[in-house]
C-alpha cells in the first residue's frame, strides 16, 4: 500500500519517455501548450450552485449521445403501416411509421428502450437544470454589467431547449403527443389575421396532414441541435471572457477570481461530476417508465386521453390557456378573434419578453454603471429578490394549472373550485410574493447587521451585580463579518435636469422607478460603524449589549 | 322477441271468446290487463338492451324474497319501500341485476354520505348477499342481467380492445385507466384491480356519470375485449420500470424535479463541499 501510494504521488513522466515525447510532438506542431497554460490555470470558484450550468451541459451531452443511437432506428415517416410487433395491445393495429419504428425501438432493437428512457429523462433534466440556473443567476444578481448579454444568450438556450423539448415530445406521433401538437396548431389558429395560414405552412396544409412529423424531425436533430450549440458556445465563451463570479468573502475582490485552477483540480471534478450527472439519469431511465408510448397508442384526432399534459417545461404555458375564462370570443370584421387565445398568447410572450430583457431594466432603473464580479446574497437586493419570487410565483401559478385535473382528483377537489383557486393566485400570489419577499429579505439584512455589530445571541443568560440579566453575544469572526458587511450600496437616482436644462417625462419616470427600487433600502455599514462596533465590543460587550436590546 | 309474442297468443284467444257472443264479466280486466301488457312489452323490447331477455332465470323466489328483505332492511329509506324511488333516490324499476350487482358489489351502495359521487368503498354485503339483491331488484321489472362468465375471461382481442378503449373510455378514465377529472368533484375512477364483471356491468348501466353503453353501440364481445385491454394492463406490468401512477407527464416533472433535480443538487453540494 505505501509504496504504492508514493509511486502515484510522484508522477514521473521523464522527458524523453512516451508521453515526453507524443507532447513534444504535438506542441512543436500546433504551439498548443500555450493554450493549455492559459486555460489550465483558469479558476473557477467552488459553489454547488455554481455547477448547475454544468449539469445541464452534461444532460445535453447525455441528450446528443442517445439521440445519435436514436436516429439509426426512427423513421421519421407517417406512412401508414400495420403494427405487427411485441407489444400485444397494439398488435393489427394501424399506425404511422414514426410510431411504428418508435415500438420497435422500444420492444425489438437491445438496449432501445433504456436509450429512449434516458433521452427523455436527459431532456427533462436539461431544460431543469437550465431552470434552476437561471433562477441562481438572477437571484444572485450574476447578469449584471459585463454580464448582461450572457444572460440573453442563456434564455434564448433555455427557449431553444424548450424547442427541441417539444419537437421531440411531438416526433413518436402516439396519441398524447398528437394532442399536444392539437393544441400548439389550435393556438397559432387563434392568432388573429395570419394564423390559420401559418398553420398550413407549418402542417403542409390542414391539421394533421402527412407532413408534420417530418418537418419537425429536421428541426428536432439538424436545425434545432446546431443552434443550441452554437450558443453553448457562445455561452462558454463569454464565461471565459468574463471570468467566473464569485461570492463576497475574505480575499476575494472584483478584481480576483478565488478559486481552483481548470487543471488539474477543476477538470477533474467537472469530469467525475459528468459521470454522476450521467450515471444519475441512467438510473432514472433503468427504474422508472417514461412517455409510455405503447399506452397511448397511435394518433388519431377523435380519441384524448384523460390527464393529456404536455412535458413539465411547456406546462406553463398549456396552464395559461386552461386559467382563461371560457366563451371570451367576438366576431369583428368578419372574423372570429378568439381572445382566449390571444390574450394567453400575449401574457406568454410579455412574461418571457421580460425574463429576457431584466438585465437591461434593473440596468436602466439603478442607472449602475459599475461591473459587478462579486454576487448578490439574495437579500441585500430586496428588491430584484422580491420580483424573483413574484415571477416564480406567477409562473408556479400557471405550471399548477396545466395539472389542475389531478389536482382535483389526487386531493378531492371539484375541478372547477381548483381552477378559480389558480386564477386567484395567478393575480393575487405575485403581489403577495413581493411584499412577503420584500419584507423578509429586509429583515434579514437587519438581522445580518446586527450580528456583524453586536455578534451572535449565545444563549448564556448572566446577572449583573444589579440584578439585571442579560444575554452575553459572541462577536463574530473576521472571516464571518466579511461575508456579512460586503454588500456594495447603491443610491436611488435622482431627477436632474439634461444638458439643455430639461427635466423630461422619461427623467422623471426613470426616477420614479429607481426610487421604488431602492425602497426601504439598510445603506451598508461604513468602516467607521464597523469599527466602532468592534471596539467598543471588545471593551464592556455582555453589559452595554445587553442594556441596548 | 319472446316478449312480443306472448301477447299475440293471449290475443288470440279474446277473439275466440268475443265469437260465442257472451263477455265474461272479467273481459274488461283482461282486455285491459293484454293492453297494458302489450304496450309495456313492446316499450321494454325498445328500450332494454337484447341481453335483458335472459333476466332473472338463474334466480331463484328463495333468492328473491331473501333480497327483499334485505332491500327493506338497508335500501329502502332512499329507494322506497318497493324500490320505486324517493326525493332523496332513484326509482330501482327496471336498472336490472348488473346496476345492483354493480353498486353494491363495489360497496358504492348503500352510500356512506352524501357527496359529489358515490365512491368506492368495502362492499357491506357478502356475494350471496349481492346476488340476493340483485335478484330482488331484477324481479320488479326486466333489466340488464349479470354478464356471462364467457365475456369476462380477459383473454380475447387485447389490440381491438385497446383501440375501443381509447375512443370511448380514455377521454375520462385516462388511456392506461389511471383515473381523471370531471367536473364539479366528480371524477372517472382509476380502473386498477376493478373486476371484470364490475367493468362490464359498469360498461352496460352506466352507473354516477358514466354514459350507457349498450349492447348495440359496443357488443358484448366488444366489451370483452376492452376487458381483455385491462386485464393485459394489470397482468403486464409496464415494460420501461416503474410506471410512476401511468399519469404521464405531471408524473413524470414532478419526480424529475423532486428526485432527479434533488439528487443531483445533492450531489453538485457533496462534490464542492469535498475540498474545503
Amino acid at each position: 500500500m505505501t509504496t504504492e501510494t508514493a509511486i502515484a504521488e510522484t508522477p514521473r513522466i521523464k522527458r524523453d519517455g512516451f508521453f515526453g515525447q507524443a507532447a513534444n510532438y504535438l506542441d512543436e506542431r500546433t504551439s498548443i501548450s500555450g493554450v493549455v497554460k492559459e486555460f489550465g490555470r483558469k479558476i473557477f470558484p467552488d459553489h454547488w450552485s455554481f455547477l448547475l450550468g454544468e449539469v445541464a451541459l452534461y444532460s445535453f451531452i447525455v441528450i446528443l449521445l442517445t439521440g445519435t443511437f436514436l436516429t439509426f432506428f426512427f423513421q421519421a415517416s407517417m406512412a401508414e403501416v400495420v403494427y405487427n410487433g411485441a407489444w400485444v395491445p397494439l398488435k393489427g393495429i394501424q399506425m404511422s411509421a414514426a410510431l411504428d419504428s418508435t415500438l420497435h425501438i422500444s420492444f425489438d432493437i437491445r438496449g432501445g428502450l433504456l436509450m429512449r428512457q434516458i433521452h427523455h429523462w436527459a431532456a427533462l433534466l436539461f431544460v431543469a437544470s437550465i431552470g434552476l440556473h437561471m433562477l441562481r443567476i438572477f437571484f444572485t444578481g450574476a447578469f449584471r454589467k459585463p454580464r448582461e448579454l450572457n444572460w440573453v444568450i442563456g434564455f434564448t438556450l433555455f427557449v431553444l431547449a424548450m424547442a427541441e423539448g417539444f419537437t421531440g415530445y411531438s416526433l413518436p406521433d402516439d396519441l398524447l403527443s398528437g394532442n399536444g401538437l392539437r393544441i400548439i396548431s389550435g393556438m397559432i389558429e387563434g392568432i388573429p389575421l395570419v394564423g390559420t395560414w401559418i398553420n398550413f405552412l407549418l402542417f403542409g396544409g390542414a391539421y394533421p396532414g402527412t407532413a408534420i412529423v417530418g418537418r419537425l424531425y429536421t428541426l428536432h436533430i439538424l436545425l434545432l441541435p446546431a443552434f443550441v450549440l452554437a450558443f453553448i458556445a457562445l455561452h462558454l465563451v463569454f464565461v471565459v471572457v468574463h471570468k467566473h463570479t464569485q461570492f463576497a468573502g475574505a480575499g476575494r475582490t472584483q478584481q480576483n477570481v478565488v478559486g481552483y485552477p481548470i487543471l488539474p483540480v477543476y477538470a477533474g471534478k467537472a469530469g467525475g461530476f459528468f459521470f454522476i450527472v450521467f450515471g444519475v439519469i441512467v438510473l432514472m431511465a433503468s427504474l422508472f417508465t417514461i412517455n409510455p408510448v405503447w399506452e397511448y397508442g397511435p394518433y388519431d384526432p377523435s380519441p384524448i386521453s384523460a390527464g393529456t399534459q404536455p412535458d413539465w417545461y411547456i406546462g406553463f404555458a398549456d396552464g395559461m390557456l386552461r386559467l382563461m375564462p371560457p366563451h371570451l370570443e367576438t366576431y369583428w370584421f368578419h372574423r372570429t378573434w378568439s381572445w382566449f387565445i390571444i390574450i394567453p398568447l400575449v401574457i406568454l410572450v410579455v412574461f418571457i419578453v421580460l425574463v429576457a430583457i431584466y438585465p437591461f431594466i434593473e440596468a436602466w432603473v439603478t442607472g449602475d454603471k459599475r461591473e459587478h464580479h462579486i454576487l448578490d446574497r439574495p437579500r441585500n437586493a430586496a428588491t430584484r429578490t422580491a420580483i424573483g419570487a413574484a415571477g416564480v410565483t406567477f409562473y408556479a401559478a400557471m405550471w399548477a394549472a396545466a395539472s389542475g385535473d389531478l389536482i382535483a382528483t389526487h386531493f378531492k377537489f371539484s375541478i372547477e373550485g381548483v381552477t378559480h383557486t389558480i386564477q386567484t393566485a395567478l393575480i393575487v400570489g405575485p403581489i403577495i410574493a413581493y411584499f412577503v419577499t420584500k419584507r423578509v429579505c429586509i429583515a434579514l439584512q437587519k438581522k445580518d447587521r446586527a450580528i456583524a455589530l453586536h455578534g451572535y445571541e449565545s444563549g448564556r443568560i448572566v446577572r449583573l451585580p444589579g440584578g439585571e440579566f442579560i444575554e452575553v453575544h459572541q462577536p463574530v469572526d473576521e472571516y464571518q463579518r466579511w461575508e456579512l458587511v460586503s454588500n456594495e450600496g447603491y443610491a436611488p437616482l435622482v431627477v436632474r435636469p439634461d444638458s439643455r436644462g430639461r427635466i423630461t417625462a422619461g427623467t422623471r419616470f426613470r426616477a420614479a422607478m429607481s426610487r421604488w427600487f431602492f425602497e426601504d433600502r439598510l445603506a451598508p455599514l461604513t468602516q467607521t460603524e464597523i469599527e466602532a462596533a468592534q471596539h467598543h465590543g471588545h471593551g464592556d460587550a455582555p453589559a452595554v449589549e445587553g442594556g441596548s436590546h | 322477441m319472446a316478449k312480443l309474442n306472448q301477447p299475440t297468443t293471449s290475443g288470440r284467444s279474446t277473439s275466440r271468446k268475443r265469437k260465442t257472443g257472451r263477455r265474461s264479466p272479467l273481459a274488461t280486466f283482461a282486455l285491459i290487463a293484454i293492453g297494458l301488457g302489450l304496450t309495456g312489452g313492446v316499450y321494454a323490447a325498445a328500450n332494454a338492451t337484447p341481453s335483458a331477455s335472459a333476466d332473472t332465470a338463474s334466480s331463484t323466489q328463495q333468492q328473491v324474497s331473501d333480497g327483499e328483505h334485505l332491500f327493506q332492511a338497508n335500501c329502502a329509506s332512499c329507494h322506497g319501500m318497493n324500490a320505486v324511488g324517493t326525493a332523496a333516490a332513484p326509482s330501482l324499476i327496471g336498472v336490472g341485476a348488473a346496476a345492483v350487482d354493480f353498486q353494491v358489489g363495489t360497496g358504492r351502495m348503500p352510500m356512506a354520505m352524501d357527496g359529489p359521487q358515490a365512491e368506492e368503498k368495502t362492499p357491506q354485503f357478502t356475494d350471496a348477499q349481492t346476488k340476493e339483491l340483485a335478484a330482488y331488484v331484477a324481479s320488479l321489472a326486466p333489466g340488464p342481467a349479470i354478464p356471462d362468465a364467457q365475456y369476462l375471461t380477459g383473454n380475447t382481442d387485447a389490440a381491438a380492445g385497446a383501440q375501443l378503449f381509447r375512443i370511448n373510455c380514455a377521454m375520462c378514465h385516462n388511456v392506461a385507466g389511471a383515473g381523471g377529472a370531471l367536473t364539479e368533484g366528480k371524477f372517472a375512477p382509476p380502473l386498477k384491480g376493478v373486476t371484470p364483471a364490475h367493468i362490464y356491468e359498469a360498461m352496460l348501466t352506466g352507473p354516477q356519470n358514466m354514459p350507457v353503453f349498450n349492447d348495440r353501440n359496443i357488443t358484448p364481445e366488444q366489451k370483452s375485449d376492452i376487458i381483455s385491454y385491462l386485464t393485459y394492463l394489470e397482468k403486464n406490468p409496464s415494460p420501461g420500470g416503474f410506471a410512476l401512477g401511468d399519469l404521464g407527464p405531471v408524473a413524470e416533472g414532478l419526480f424529475l424535479w423532486i428526485f432527479g433535480l434533488g439528487s443531483i443538487v445533492g450531489l453538485a453540494v457533496w462534490i464542492t463541499a469535498k475540498s474545503n
